[in-house]
């Protein structure tokens, strides 16, 4: 009898503590926002840097109450698709944000991924957040994608710039993967530095994106010394090991990329050999990273065991299109008015120290307000850390 | 051409490992590379990560692709191999678990590329003419003498003789005595193990990271193709003549671009077009 009443007490204890929690979680109104982008592969770590920095951010946000866009406060739910950087795929992923009722989506992480779900974004009234660089996604009549980083025709030139001047550097090298976007962001390197008067060297050095053995690949390129070598959208992966083969093979020159890299991965793959490696970092230091910033990366850290410094950039693309949507709460479903919005929109910055914005930029790249405003952080690796360079603003 | 010696004896071991499973069973092991990639996450966990030695780290690698490679064998492919007699059973088996060691390998060590400190320091520089990192020059001594043990294992222990004789008929093995059943796991868990001795060589030298799997399979496939399936001498030379072609055609077509897999693909196609059972297999199988 008692063993029987201990039963029910724990049976009614146990659908209480359900019923509360569901309740708990019940009491906000739920906005879903997508993520399409590659989770698998050589590239799994551009998109799963965006997928986790997107999930910290709302588990977060749902910790502390949720968010409040007019007179609704929102729990917020990440619904992620794996494109595996196939554009078929990636087509899937946005008609799967489109069935879900989803108008705002993060991603894709590569030019053909992000060009081939225009249509399907557009004409299902979703605003997606490519990380991809043609510039015809974002200049008119393509209305829908709004750029999520710094493009490497932005800061490949001032990181050129940079180099002439403060390293004397005349002659240039680019080497890039037999793939659409290191070879458009090769060609938009090739034009910089063309433009800026370096000679370029060689330019027509491809790599198969699954190689892992770059000597016999770099040996040519070696031949030609290169003041500078460009590592041209290299990813974080495969940068290690050119760098290291590049080392071996004797290049004394400067190394360089226009794509954000790992410093613990650096470390592994290439330890001191990686010293003096110029990258374009996740748009934070130390010195421009506010409290929120701080915390961020530590919810980030605990959650999922280590950071990933590209997350400083990829943390952006949520909190823009939350504060655009709590700048006028009628762009929820309507991208329209979402995009309407976009032109004057400006909050403040909470991932920086000082009186930074939130704001759109892109006028002078595109024509249009279509990319988010994040400060350009050129890093140099020495000893396993990002030391900064030099900090712009792209408008 | 030192490239070329470097990355054959590279090739040479990561095809012997699923040119053996092959010849044993009868399976397509596409799981393959992703054992490859276990196998350097496990050297890099221990040696990289907890400084245990690096010979230390490489038998940690191997015994435990030795004993995955085991219960894979044990527990999925005989039961499947015992009630199904079609092949392709066993290939959607293998992809299965290829898709479930990527899914297993994201969980435990993350989607980040990794690395290990360099084992030795140095590079050998002969007038410019010959540079070779010290460590790429151990690595390639190494896979030489695993594959020399591998072939002494094979040829003069009663074991190899047991799988040899497997691979070349089950049903007169059975008749003279071999246990089966013991030996197919035996062969499945020595192939694993060479996917996990490669894959903790090679960490030293080209890091780990998730997506190395999947083309990995598919060059360990090709030098199996090229030197004729189920044969170990095949893999050997299959695993060769890939990487001599790979280094020269990237030291002599670079400034055509990356056309140098394109150049292999197509010989590729003409070469199993006149001969379809690869360089030392036999026509009827």
């Amino acid at each position: 009898m008692q063993r029987r009443l201990l039963i029910k007490a724990a049976l009614t204890a146990a659908s209480i503590t359900v019923l509360g929690a569901s309740a708990a979680f019940a009491e906000n109104t739920v906005l879903k926002i997508g993520f399409v982008g590659v989770t698998s592969g050589p590239a799994a770590a551009w998109g799963i840097s965006n997928q986790r920095s997107m999930e910290a951010r709302a588990a977060w946000i749902n910790e502390t109450g949720g968010y409040t866009i007019g007179d609704t406060t929102y729990d917020i739910e990440i619904v992620s698709f794996d494109d595996q950087k196939d554009p078929k795929r990636a087509i899937a992923g946005m008609e799967k944000m489109a069935q879900e009722g989803i108008h705002y989506v993060v991603g894709p992480n590569v030019d053909d991924g992000a060009a081939a779900v225009r249509p399907v974004a557009e004409s299902n009234g979703i605003m997606y957040f490519p990380y991809a660089f043609p510039k015809s996604l974002y200049q008119a009549p393509a209305s829908n994608a709004v750029l999520g980083m710094v493009a490497n025709y932005q800061s490949g030139p001032a990181i050129y710039k940079y180099l002439m001047a403060e390293k004397g550097v005349k002659t240039v090298a680019f080497i890039a993967a037999n793939e659409s976007d290191p070879l458009s962001q090769r060609d938009g390197g090739v034009e910089a530095a063309t433009a800026l008067g370096m000679e370029v060297v060689s330019s027509n050095v491809t790599y198969q994106v699954d190689t892992t053995d770059f000597t016999p690949v770099l040996t040519p390129i070696m031949r030609t010394q290169p003041d500078l070598l460009v590592l041209s959208g290299v990813s974080p992966a495969n940068a290690p090991q050119l760098i290291r083969s590049a080392r071996e093979l004797g290049f004394q020159g400067v190394i360089s990329t226009e794509t954000a890299q790992d410093a613990g991965v650096l470390t592994e793959g290439a330890g001191d050999l990686a010293n003096g490696f110029i990258s374009v970092g996740g748009a934070s230091t130390p010195e421009l990273a506010s409290p929120m910033m701080n915390e961020f990366v530590k919810r980030y850290t605990d959650m999922f065991g280590e950071y990933n410094d590209e997350s400083n950039t990829k943390v952006y693309a949520l909190e823009y299109i939350l504060e655009t949507l709590k700048a006028d709460p009628s762009a929820i479903d309507d991208v329209n008015a979402f995009q309407a919005k976009m032109d004057t929109f400006e909050a403040p910055n909470p991932y920086m120290n000082g009186d930074a914005k939130l704001r759109y930029v892109g006028m002078s790249s595109f024509g249009q307000k279509r990319q988010v405003a994040v400060p350009l952080v050129v890093n140099v690796y020495q000893d396993g850390q990002f030391e900064t360079l030099f900090v712009a603003e792209v408008d | 051409m030192a490239n070329g010696v470097y990355l054959g004896s590279q090739y040479a071991m990561i095809a012997l490992g699923l040119t053996l499973i092959f010849a044993l069973m009868n399976v397509l092991n596409f799981a393959h590379g992703q054992m490859y990639v276990i196998g350097g996450f496990v050297t890099y966990t221990v040696y990289g990560q907890w400084g245990v030695p690096f010979v230390l780290a490489l038998t940690m690698s191997c015994v435990t692709l030795a004993i995955v490679g085991a219960l894979i064998e044990k527990l999925l492919f005989a039961p499947v191999i015992k009630k199904s007699a079609r092949e392709e059973s066993t290939m959607l088996l293998a992809a299965g678990i290829a898709f479930f060691l990527d899914a297993l390998i994201l969980i435990i060590f993350g989607e980040k590329q990794r690395g290990v400190p360099k084992i030795i320091d140095g590079v050998f520089n002969y007038e410019f003419k010959l540079i070779m990192p010290y460590d790429r020059i151990l690595i390639c001594v190494l896979a030489i003498l695993s594959i020399i043990a591998f072939i002494g294992l094979m040829q003069y222990t009663k074991t190899g003789r047991a799988l040899r004789a497997l691979a070349q008929d089950r049903t007169a093995a059975q008749l003279m005595g071999v246990n089966v059943e013991r030996h197919s796991m035996i062969g499945f868990a020595l192939g694993a193990m060479l996917a996990g001795l490669v894959g903790g060589l090679l960490v030293t030298i080209t890091g780990v990271n998730l997506g190395m799997g999947g083309p990995t399979s598919i060059k360990a496939f090709m030098m199996v193709m090229i030197g004729g399936a189920g044969v170990i001498s095949g893999a050997i030379w299959g695993g060769i003549i890939l990487g001599f072609m790979e280094a020269i055609g990237l030291a002599v077509l670079s400034q055509y671009g990356d056309i140098t897999y394109l150049l292999i693909f197509i010989a590729l196609m003409i070469f199993l077009a006149i001969r379809p059972q690869g360089l030392m297999g036999k026509p009827w199988g």
